[in-house]
């Protein structure tokens, strides 16, 4: 018997209760989530500048702003969401009621990493919270400010009957997962996520997969090279590099390798000045442990920008590797830094059989003036996303689903996908309890006449016919 | 066996899998899947194998599971018909990209969600509807643009052995193939990777596919089982009450996972019930129901012997006859059963139908509650807030108000469980959305760098503002 075991049963009991179900309730629980957010937002922006060195800007950006519009969006949807979706009827259910009820599951996991600790927490949670559920978190130990803060305050601005925070590290996480939840939403490494799938597996609970992988960005040779270089560096170098959608690697020609490389030094010195580690908008290394890891990808292929390292500041410099070997280190694992190798390729189709060779990433970057190569790369790969001229912009519109394929993950969230996400969708038909006369055509014993007017009801509504 | 062998018989055992796994996946790489064209194609091969071979398929059905040729048509045969027919007349329009609402920063650009397929699909089969649960999801998997590795049930032998050598023909072998074999050769093969999984079956063996799935990360839907409550309140019709439920029950010889499981209803609907369905149950099948061709028999011995034992439970209020050489059970109602019982401790899966008592609406409601979610609920009163009241405060994959499982017939509802009943949904447009991949594609201009200034650092407190609400517009008149 574990320390979960009681919260996990306090919290099924209040799901019992029904009193999630309202909207009111839902609705205040979200409006609660915003007042956290407003209430706390310098508090926040200073936990997420000492977990990982964010600036203001990139907070209020990727982490509150995102959130606070989730949070928004949901409470004025939020009727609209929950409401029965009527479906067409065919001949024979012309008179009945026939619509899809959206339900919650129940009881929700939500384990989040570090990265975007308070966004990969909030986010999920607004969907997991609209669609009625109770929710567990499990927010990550390894960013320690957010963790504090989630775990003393958030519960504060919820009803702590349906809402729970748990802390822990691995093996917390793994006496978590041995008990049974109703959903389980995980964002993290590939890795994790098949122990998560196969703990899930158990219990027969469903699950959404947010994983990662090595997101491909293909440069073409028609482009201008300092739009592309700005582009890219941008959201290659955007929390220091750890970010699940990043580039994590381009691939181009040798003669567009020499136009980038130059263009992308002008642009990491607009955006982070001659010496990187004194600008305010660089962030850092989540910790020792993956700062050392970063450090040692430093020595793969030849650094053509950047390079430098500190280790009491886990800093590492935005850094542009060229002549790098598919077999190195740095391409044989998500990079998860403010690290960029440049591969050379000879044309589009050495590109795509290269991405193709590869596990499906969570996302997948093209650029070209020319809109066929785009659409080419579009066409001949697969990924989670996919953002033609631009980086990880897709992730802002919420009309847009967000998620992977293959060993990127499974499932998609953000807006109305995250309440869908979250809803046992319940097919539901109601029929008279009278009417008992137009029956006999389907009940034994069985005729060809049965048969023949039976398929007739069966048909959709839209066949013109006019029997009955 | 050749790979290359268009003509070949279809594989048994591990190695003749890969290969056939290996060439299935280069096929898909070929791109050959993509077009509208190839995917109508195959749908109307399935469409052609279902017309040619009728006669062989309704043959076939009555051999593995007693089944009368108005039930092969209605519940497999035309239901597949249905939904390939569905499938060409939407197939380009499910195809399209979706466009979605952009906001301020991307009001310029293109921005849709794609439907790509997963790549190597296997459909695994139970023995029930053997036609229907193999047919239903291979046309979404192939609308979808996958290629497919179709596992039958080897139970239902004799529709195995149509599929296997019949359907392949009317499909192209280089992107379909049919495996063979038991629960071993089923462990086999989902050792290897696939892109989707899509079973039918037991939630026990549901367990082992998720289990199997983890390993490759492959995303899957479980169309599982349960037992289907289904309320009888006393305000209501209890002869419309009894056609419904039994023809419901019996159906298949009780061998389908919507089917309602039990009953619950009061003492005094009880008597009221039971001789009400006995009347259904000579209506439709006359005095001696052995001897009318429209009720099905039980698919083999093993479960044969399983359903007779729970013949024992409780007190045989009508039916309770067997015959093994038949494999017949006669269609059963039992009461007083305790819920410890076998027949209230598993999926029912036969002509048996128990009756629980309850004192009123809300012990039903506890009594469901307190057990796994199941893939179906009904609930019958002439009083409209009964049913609702059921409805809203249980959960299961689907519910009949008044009536058993006719909403399977509507495409336009998603067939699926929820908790032990399963995971994902399908039927029309679901089974396309199923086996389809949602790609968030966003399609910039390359150029108009300049607005980007915007975003870039270094930061001053005016950058933050405008994007954040730039970001947050959605209906913006500016630019």
């Amino acid at each position: 018997m574990d320390s979960f075991e009681d919260t996990l049963r306090q919290l099924r009991e209040a799901f019992n209760t029904g009193r999630t179900r309202t909207a009111e309730f839902r609705a205040e629980q979200l409006r609660g989530l915003s007042r956290f957010l407003r209430d706390h937002k310098q508090q926040l922006q200073e936990a997420l500048a000492q977990d990982l060195h964010k600036s203001t800007f990139e907070s209020e950006v990727s982490e509150i702003a995102i959130s606070q519009a989730e949070v928004d969006l949901a409470l004025r949807n939020l009727r609209s969401w929950m409401k029965d979706e009527k479906v067409s009827k065919n001949l024979a259910t012309q008179l009945d009621s026939a619509f899809i009820r959206k339900e919650p599951f129940g009881l929700v996991l939500i384990i989040v990493p570090w990265n975007y600790p308070l966004n990969l927490t909030l986010v999920p949670l607004v969907g997991a919270i609209a669609a009625g559920n109770c929710v567990v978190l499990k927010p990550s130990e390894t960013s320690k400010a957010i963790e504090k803060i989630l775990a003393e305050i958030l519960p504060r601005y919820l009803d702590q009957s349906c809402f729970a925070v748990v802390l822990g590290g691995p093996q917390e996480t793994g006496q978590l997962l041995e008990h049974r939840f109703d959903y389980i939403f995980f964002t993290g490494n590939a890795y994790v996520g098949k122990i998560v799938m196969a703990a899930a597996a158990k219990h027969l609970t469903p699950i959404t997969l947010e994983l990662g992988g090595k997101n491909p960005c293909y440069v073409d040779d028609n482009c201008d090279p300092q739009t592309v270089a700005n582009r890219v560096a941008w959201f290659r170098y955007f929390n220091a590099g750890q970010t699940c959608v990043a580039p994590d690697y381009i691939l181009c020609s040798q003669e567009m390798q020499e136009q980038l490389v130059p263009a992308l030094q002008n642009a990491v010195t607009r955006f982070y000045g001659d010496n990187p580690q004194t600008s305010p908008n660089l962030g850092r290394i989540i910790n020792q442990k993956h700062f050392k890891r970063l450090q040692g990808l430093l020595g793969c292929g030849r650094v053509a920008i950047g390079g430098q390292s500190d280790e009491n500041d886990l800093y590492i410099a935005p850094t542009v590797l060229v002549d790098v070997q598919e077999t190195e280190p740095v391409m044989q694992e998500e990079i998860f830094g403010p690290i960029l190798p440049l591969l050379t390729v000879k044309n589009l189709d050495e590109a795509i059989d290269f991405i193709n060779r590869r596990e499906k990433p969570l996302a997948l970057y093209a650029f070209s003036k020319r809109s066929q190569v785009i659409k080419q790369v579009l066409a001949r790969t697969s990924s989670g996303g996919f953002c033609g001229n631009d980086g990880f912009m897709h992730m802002t519109l919420s009309s847009l689903p967000f998620g992977g394929v293959g060993a990127s993950g499974m499932g998609r969230y953000h807006g109305k996908f995250s309440f869908d996400t979250f809803s046992n969708q319940r097919a539901c038909l109601l029929r008279s309890p009278g009417m008992e006369k137009i029956n006999d055509l389907r009940y034994p014993p069985y005729s060809r006449r049965n048969l023949r007017m039976l398929l007739v009801a069966m048909q959709e509504r839209s066949c013109s016919c006019t029997l009955l | 066996m050749s790979a290359t062998d268009p003509g070949s018989e279809p594989s048994l055992g591990v190695d003749t899998s890969e290969d056939t796994l290996r060439r299935l996946r280069e096929a898909f790489n070929t791109g050959r899947t993509r077009p509208a064209e190839f995917r109508t194609a195959q749908l109307q091969g399935l469409g052609r194998f279902l017309q040619d071979n009728k006669q062989l398929l309704q043959d076939a059905l009555t051999k593995d599971l007693g089944k009368s040729t108005l039930e092969s048509d209605i519940s497999e045969i035309i239901l597949c018909q249905n939904e390939v027919d569905l499938a060409l007349k939407n197939l380009q329009h499910w195809m399209k990209d979706e466009s979605v609402s952009t906001n301020l920063l991307t009001k310029l650009s293109s921005a849709f969600i794609r439907k790509e397929p997963f790549g190597l699909v296997l459909i695994i089969a139970p023995w029930n509807y053997p036609l229907n649960l193999m047919i239903l999801p291979l046309v979404g998997a192939i609308a979808a643009g996958n290629c497919v590795v179709l596992k039958p049930s080897e139970v239902s032998k004799n529709t195995e052995k149509v599929l296997a050598e019949l359907l392949p023909q009317y499909l192209d072998q280089s992107c379909f193939a049919v495996v063979l074999g038991g629960p071993e050769e089923t462990g086999q093969l989902l050792t290897h990777r696939f892109d989707y999984i899509f079973f039918t079956g037991s939630p026990r063996v549901g367990k082992i596919v998720m289990a199997a799935a983890a390993k490759h990360l492959t995303p899957i839907t479980l169309e599982l089982g349960g037992k289907n409550p289904c309320f009888v309140d006393d305000n209501c019709d209890p002869q419309t009450v009894a056609n419904r439920v039994a023809w419901f029950r019996y159906f298949n010889a009780g061998q389908t996972c919507v089917a309602p499981d039990y009953i619950l209803c009061s003492q005094e609907m009880q008597e009221q019930l039971v001789p009400a369905l006995q009347n259904a149950i000579t209506r439709f099948y006359g005095d001696n129901p052995q001897t009318s061709p429209d009720l099905g028999r039980i698919i083999n011995q093993k479960h044969f012997k399983r359903l007779q034992g729970l013949l024992g439970c409780g007190r045989v209020a009508i039916g309770g006859q067997s015959d093994e050489g038949e494999r017949y059970i006669a269609p059963t109602v039992l009461v007083d059963v305790q819920e410890s019982e076998p027949v209230m401790q598993e999926e029912i899966f036969g002509p048996i139908l128990p009756l629980v008592t309850v004192r009123s609406l809300d012990e039903a409601i506890d009594f469901i509650n307190q057990r796994e979610k199941p893939l179906a609920l009904y609930a019958f009163s002439n009083n409209d807030q009964v049913v609702n009241q059921m409805l809203e405060r249980t959960s299961s994959g689907g519910f009949g108000g008044n009536d058993g499982f006719l909403y399977l017939t509507l495409p336009t509802l998603p067939l699926g469980g929820v908790g032990n009943s399963g995971i994902g949904r399908y039927h029309g447009k679901f089974s396309f959305d199923t086996f389809s991949h949602q790609r968030a594609c966003l399609l910039r201009s390359p150029g108009m760098e300049k607005l980007n200034d915007l975003r870039y650092p270094p930061y001053g407190p005016w950058n933050q503002k405008l994007l954040s609400w730039a970001m947050g517009s959605q209906s913006c008149i500016l630019l």
